[in-house]
């Protein structure tokens, strides 16, 4: 079969995705990491359930630098989700489809998220 | 021409044969938790670090339970659907794409109820 010039979707490891195209799959990517990161939520409450010693013990492990680290990476992208997907509700209902407002509010979800991360970890380092 | 029968408009619930039930819920379920989610930050930012009692005594208030088991029930909602969804695109296999919903919706499941099991143990526990 001839296919010389039809043309063809994006071949995904050479095409450059566009920026919305980026914080799109960047919004399933974050939803599938919070999925992950949920089991952490039950952990910890269970743990507090269980009494003080399993407490500590759970303590430990999410004390651990590897663990904050993934905690600070959840943090942001709970908050990009977060921010994205109020993006999404205003599209749901209608508004913000113009280009240029898309970009602009795209490149206020991805800062807003992250200021929000780094406020929401001040608030934990002193108290 | 309209091959369609009457009864398919009366009903409205498209090809899917659930109309926009799951859509609907992944919006309503994302909304609830814009909210319940900053509370959720702020209170482990602000009441974890001090140790068990600290911890406990905030997740014992009654306000912070009912927000807790509110969180979990809706968080589990939410990811299931949208993990489905995420299956629906990328497993192109009908068997295991169904198995793996099956067996997300009941990790969700068992999940959702140990969450909230724990929170009931710690707020209504002596």
């Amino acid at each position: 079969m001839q296919t010389d010039n039809r043309p063809i979707s994006p071949h995904l490891q050479i095409y450059r995705l566009p920026f919305n195209a980026v914080l799109s799959i960047s919004h399933r990517l974050t939803g599938i990491a919070l999925s992950l990161g949920s089991v952490v939520v039950v952990a910890w409450l269970v743990a507090a359930a269980a009494g003080p010693r399993a407490y500590a013990t759970a303590g430990v492990i999410l004390g651990s630098i590897p663990i904050q680290v993934l905690m600070f990476l959840w943090t942001y992208a709970l908050f990009y989700h977060l921010c994205n997907g109020v993006r999404h509700l205003f599209w749901d209902a209608g508004y913000g489809f113009d280009l240029a407002v898309t970009r602009r509010t795209g490149m206020a979800a991805v800062a807003a998220a992250g200021l929000l991360t780094v406020a929401a970890w001040l608030i934990a380092f002193t108290s | 021409m309209n091959y369609r029968m009457p009864i398919k408009d009366a009903k409205g619930l498209g090809s899917a044969h659930h109309g926009t039930g799951h859509w609907w819920l992944q919006r309503l379920t994302a909304l609830a938790l814009v909210p319940l989610m900053f509370w959720l930050v702020i209170g482990i930012a602000a009441n974890t670090g001090a140790g068990y009692g600290v911890a406990v005594a905030w997740l014992a208030h009654p306000v912070n339970a009912v927000l807790m088991i509110l969180l979990v029930a809706t968080l589990f909602y939410h990811a299931s659907l949208g993990l489905q969804v995420v299956l629906e695109d990328y497993v192109s296999h009908a068997g295991s794409r169904f198995a793996a919903i099956v067996a997300v919706k009941l990790v969700a499941i068992v999940l959702g109820t140990a969450g909230i099991f724990a929170v009931l143990i710690i707020a209504l526990g002596d």
